[in-house]
């Protein structure tokens, strides 16, 4: 960890930490009776530390988290479900769940591709490489959405050309697509970098000497052996597509109904005073906000496996 | 791409596809990332220095600029301290909720950020659960620079648990044992042994959590209120001058905060080296 460049340590998600089940590292150890475990703290120190704590976590995290389903709730089952199945909430889910594919399709490919590239090869700027994938993770998400603005808005420096052309990238599907893809450009590739570098060629290289060809070994060798990296990179994608706020907000006009996203349909509904309704939007990436870390928790244990 | 791939040089090997590979990666990261990011600096050069000076040097981009660097360093340091302490309590002690409540730091991950904004905004406004406490003992939080923090501590609270827990869970038994058996107290070999070994993970997550904080823009709008030169952070003030077409002012601003993170980041980058040799902690 202390090691890599600190643009590569700047991610969105740590997965370092998490990787390691709580608890694997053995660290509460088996004392034999009668020997004095120095590294016990008084009572009172672990009272207070654990104290401290959950207080912190339960006012900051879960505090926030209950307030979202119980606001949700707040004028009944019904009125939850009609504000969910309003058209322009369906229309929101939609629209995010298709640039939510298509940033992750993107990712997917290109990740592989990089990955591939940088895990397998030696070459110069190879770390200067790794920073430059990673360089989104310290650009503000305004900002990410700012630089398509530039180029690709009204007065942007293809603006005319596109409009010309009867072509509309901001204010619409395009632009959003793009804002996610930077937002999330890093996260997959992120996860297949250190693997591929860890399990080195040698397995290509039978596969390649008994006469396979570069894509079936690419198949049938690599993208095996990464599997669960790739899913787990996948997820945490996902996750960061489809709530993605700031850089969409940013590109998007907010157009109901078309060019609003779920958390964007959020802001539209809790701007309009609608908060029950702006909950019951918010209760839903929530859960999807539960379910990645479920997912993220099965993965890890498969990833120590591997 | 020939051209390129010969510059840089590579192994030979048996394994094939590196021109296709790399041409690809560094098409594909110009195209989405650097080629964007590059048209940002090159707005900017539509105004005179003096211009770009006046910009960011109006009270309201300066007002903007303190409040989202001074809290974002407050709430990183917030988490500076508390970070740690939840770390301590999830590596070292057993406790009936304890793997819930090591799932409940990546939450703040997990949650969209327009989520937590409305969430967050909700319990701190005066009749809310939280705010109505605060507010018996006059204190506002929602729609002040406060509600700002608050939002910045809870977005950057996994970074410091994260980058700790491994550290603390990785010393050596040993080293604390020595440390006692040669007649350190509790307190000093926490503060001489442990403290030292995890500073620089410390430095880390401290990091990370400011640069997250900086940018940060979801989950403060909700609550912040957004008056100029009171409770508006830098990346709204971007939006707004983008809504008002005046696009190099908004690239101007949005370079400062660019600069300025990765200013910091590299001071940040080498406290950290000079703290691991100094402990002898690098690798």
């Amino acid at each position: 960890m202390s090691t890599m460049p600190v643009a590569y340590r700047n991610q969105a998600m740590p997965v370092a930490a998490s990787k390691h089940p709580a608890g694997a590292a053995g660290v509460v150890k088996q004392r034999t009776s009668g020997r004095v475990d120095v590294r016990a703290d008084p009572a009172w120190v672990r009272m207070l530390v654990i104290a401290s704590a959950v207080i912190f976590l339960g006012l900051f995290v879960v505090l926030p988290l209950v307030c979202v389903f119980t606001q949700a709730f707040a004028k009944g089952v019904d009125a939850y479900f009609a504000a969910i199945r309003s058209p322009d909430t369906l229309s929101a889910i939609r629209l995010t769940l298709l640039v939510a594919t298509i940033s992750v399709v993107a990712n997917v490919v290109f990740g592989l591709i990089g990955a591939w590239a940088i895990a397998k090869f030696e070459f110069t700027g190879k770390n200067l490489l790794i920073t430059l994938i990673e360089l989104p993770f310290s650009v503000s998400p305004v900002i990410a959405g700012l630089v398509f603005v530039l180029l690709f808005g009204l007065q942007g420096y293809f603006g005319s050309w596109l409009a010309a052309h009867n072509i509309k990238i901001i204010f619409a599907l395009p632009g959003i697509v793009l804002a996610t893809i930077f937002v999330t450009f890093p996260f997959i590739i992120r996860e297949l970098i250190p693997l591929m570098q860890q399990q080195g060629t040698e397995e290509e290289e039978a596969a390649l000497s008994l006469g396979a060809s570069g894509l079936t070994t690419f198949f049938r060798v690599t993208l095996s052996n990464v599997k669960w990296a790739l899913l787990y990179g996948v997820l945490l994608c996902n996750a960061r597509a489809m709530g993605e706020f700031g850089a969409v907000s940013v590109v998007s006009g907010h157009v109901r109904g078309e060019t609003n996203t779920m958390p964007l349909h959020v802001e539209v509904l809790y701007d309009s005073y609608q908060f029950q309704a702006a909950f019951a939007v918010a209760s839903l990436l929530a859960l999807l906000a539960l379910v990645t870390l479920v997912i993220k928790a099965v993965l890890e244990t498969r990833l120590t496996e591997e | 791409m020939g051209s390129i791939v010969g510059i840089l040089g590579y192994r030979r090997g048996a394994i094939p596809g590196f021109g296709i590979t790399l041409g690809t990666t560094l098409m594909w990261l110009g195209l989405v990332v650097l080629i964007p990011l590059a048209a940002l600096f090159l707005k900017t050069t539509e105004l005179t220095f003096d211009q770009f000076i006046a910009v960011i040097t109006s009270r309201r981009t300066q007002h903007a600029l303190v409040l989202s660097f001074g809290l974002s360093f407050a709430a990183a340091l917030a988490n500076l301290v508390l970070g740690p302490v939840v770390a301590w309590a999830l590596v070292r002690y057993r406790f009936p909720g304890r793997r819930l409540l090591d799932a409940i730091v990546d939450i703040p991950f997990a949650l969209p950020t327009a989520v937590a904004g409305i969430a967050l905004t909700t319990l701190y406004a005066e009749s809310g659960w939280i705010g109505q406490v605060l507010a018996s003992f006059g204190i506002k939080v929602a729609f002040t620079p406060l509600g700002i923090l608050v939002a910045l501590v809870f977005i950057g609270l996994p970074f410091v648990v994260r980058t700790v827990q491994p550290v603390l869970e990785d010393i050596d038994d040993e080293l604390e044992e020595a440390a006692a058996s040669l007649g350190a107290g509790r307190w000093m070999t926490v503060r001489r042994v442990v403290f030292p070994t995890i500073l620089p993970a410390l430095l880390t997550g401290f990091t990370l959590a400011f640069a997250r904080a900086v940018g940060e823009y979801g989950s403060v709008i909700f609550i912040a209120g957004n008056l100029p030169n009171y409770s508006e952070i830098a990346p709204l003030l971007i939006v707004i001058r983008l809504q008002e077409f005046r696009y190099a002012d908004a690239a101007a601003i949005a370079v400062v905060m660019l600069v300025a993170s990765f200013l910091f980041l590299f001071i940040i980058n080498g406290l950290q080296r000079w703290s691991e040799l100094r402990t002898g902690t690098r690798q």
